[in-house]
């Protein structure tokens, strides 16, 4: 009867460790758990250093563990969620808004014949039948969503719900997955992927410019000012169109969806799809030289000036406030 | 090769969003409907096969009379035929569901949906499809060649890409990077009047949902901008720091 959750981890060639997304899925989880008094069960997948788990409130890990399973594999991964979520008779399985869960959720879903729900930003509204609230409409809506499983899944928009500690510990037990050779359609063949960068998924901020910056050759302040925040660089879509910086940079309704705490956007006027894209970021900064700049009807802060005077500023003055 | 891609008929990003009926319907009143974005892109990869190896374009929607002006258009930009599905599905499982069905029937090689549609947001459709049928999937799909029977792929990741061959018959969910947005087609004029006389099939079926939108709401109105002076950054950095608690 526990509520399942797939705590996700970064491959081996980056560390290996728990994405920070299982954490919020686990606090999550744990107040719903609380609730309806039952506990958290989360799913590793061949990772056995479980013991971060138990600070956010999960009470039993089951540790997938297979050879098969090193490579990503969408329908294995749905696979081994699936025969766990039987065995533990869950009701409610809880998965996180990472490209791989996202790409798991739906199959899991026709796994285990339960209602889906995706982008969920808030605790459910209702438990029998269960409701649940989740943005539609390119965050320009929210919807409230009755889903009507005998076993429900849902996948929690990042940082929609936040890390909560709890004192407990967990138990864990080992658990060998039966894998069909059908999931076999599917092979990877290479992975294409910046190291030592962080990536706009996982940061918790990003520094996002625009054509303002007037050429690529621009970008060094931008990236600086990216690594003094800790954050991830990215770019509107003219920017990835004319060449400047890379497609996986680009954000907005056909680019990558950003959902960070922090967003400061320069020279970006704030086309409606850029906004789209970026709008559940909780707090938009927002340095443009044109005060009418769409932008700003969106932004929490906003500065009105020239990025090649502000930033350079910005620059120092955040170092020194780092440096306190 | 027989492909099926299939058209969510979606309101225009620039569109204002409205309810009615309490807050329980989405008020097409006014709305300008178009291609969902994400299915644009693969419709327009499929033309890619079409014209590179022969392929055989049926596009297919799961909706009410409505739509079928944005399956002409699909139409017009060059699929061969279409289908739709007659009824107003309540979840994205009910769309899976009747797409499943015509699928199976049409012996397809390749299914194309986009990985989410512009309205609900879901991104379920083609990863359930691909379940009910048992076919491979491969979702967020940015490039993708195919060679008798195994199609080349490479999928989204975060910070990157990743490699993988498929066998056909395959379901992926596209984006942006099927095809790169420059070389989306639009209708010619000999496009359309031809669309006008290609095939558009209407079925019905029976399948049902397991989840329902009950309510709609907007988010509260936004608080007005605080500025600050291009000289006053300490200011910004404060804010930042222990208002917004974000540094």
């Amino acid at each position: 009867m526990s509520i399942l959750i797939y705590a996700e981890s970064a491959p081996d060639a980056s560390g290996g460790k728990f994405k920070k997304t299982a954490f919020e899925l686990a606090s999550y989880a744990k107040k719903v758990a609380e609730s309806w008094g039952t506990t958290v069960t989360a799913v590793t997948i061949n990772h056995n250093e479980i013991g971060e788990l138990a600070e956010y409130g999960v009470d039993k890990v089951v540790c997938a563990q297979h050879a098969d399973l090193n490579a990503f594999n969408a329908k294995n991964y749905a696979d081994v969620l699936k025969q766990v979520a039987q065995k533990e008779q869950s009701k409610l399985v809880v998965l996180s808004s990472t490209t791989d869960s996202l790409y798991i959720a739906p199959l899991l879903s026709v796994g285990l014949q339960a209602g889906y729900a995706s982008n969920v930003v808030a605790l459910p509204l209702g438990n029998n039948p269960l409701q649940v609230k989740r943005t539609a409409f390119s965050n320009k809506a929210f919807v409230t969503t009755e889903l009507k499983g005998d076993c429900n899944l849902i996948s929690l928009a990042k940082n929609s719900f936040g890390l909560v500690l709890a004192n407990g510990a967990a138990a864990s037990e080992d658990f060998t997955p039966t894998l069909e050779s059908s999931a076999n359609s599917v092979r990877v063949t290479g992975v294409e992927q910046s190291s030592g960068q962080i990536t706009i998924a996982d940061a918790d901020i990003v520094v996002s410019a625009g054509r303002g910056l007037k050429g690529p050759e621009n970008w060094g302040m931008i990236e600086e000012l990216a690594s003094v925040l800790g954050a991830a660089t990215a770019c509107s879509k003219p920017v990835s169109d004319l060449g400047w910086r890379p497609h996986s940079e680009h954000v907005g309704q056909t680019g990558k969806p950003v959902a960070t705490n922090l967003y400061i956007a320069i020279g970006i006027s704030g086309a409606i799809q850029h906004i789209a894209g970026v709008n559940s970021s909780k707090v938009k900064v927002v340095i443009n030289t044109d005060p009418e700049a769409p932008f700003f009807k969106v932004a929490d802060y906003g500065v009105v000036g020239d990025a090649f005077e502000v930033i350079p500023q910005l620059i120092q003055k955040l170092k020194a406030f780092k440096a306190q | 090769m027989k492909i099926l891609v299939c058209i969510s008929h979606v309101p225009d990003t620039t569109s204002k969003i409205n309810f009615t009926n309490g807050d329980t319907e989405f008020d097409t009143n006014g709305v300008q409907f178009v291609i969902n974005p994400n299915d644009e892109f693969g419709l327009t990869r499929a033309i890619w096969f079409q014209e590179q190896q022969g392929a055989h374009i049926t596009v297919v929607n799961v909706g009410g009379p409505e739509t079928e002006p944005t399956l002409r258009k699909a139409l017009a930009i060059g699929a061969n035929e279409a289908i739709r599905i007659n009824i107003n599905p309540t979840d994205g499982f009910m769309v899976a569901t009747a797409l499943a069905d015509v699928v199976k029937n049409g012996g397809y090689d390749l299914v194309i949906a986009g990985k989410e549609s512009l309205d609900y947001n879901g991104g379920m459709v083609p990863g359930m499809l691909a379940g009910l049928l048992g076919y491979s999937f491969v979702n967020a799909c940015i490039e993708l060649t195919i060679d008798g029977n195994t199609a080349q792929v490479a999928r989204e990741i975060d910070g990157g890409k990743e490699r993988l061959t498929a066998s056909l018959p395959l379901v992926v969910g596209g984006q942006k990077g099927l095809v790169e947005e420059k070389d989306l087609r639009i209708p010619n004029m000999r496009g359309i009047m031809t669309a006008r006389t290609k095939t558009l099939t209407v079925l019905e079926t029976t399948a049902s949902g397991n989840s329902v939108s009950v309510k709609f709401e907007k988010p509260a109105a936004k608080s007005a901008v605080k500025l600050v002076a291009a000289d006053q950054l300490d200011e910004l950095i404060n804010l930042l720091h222990n208002e917004a608690k974000v540094i």
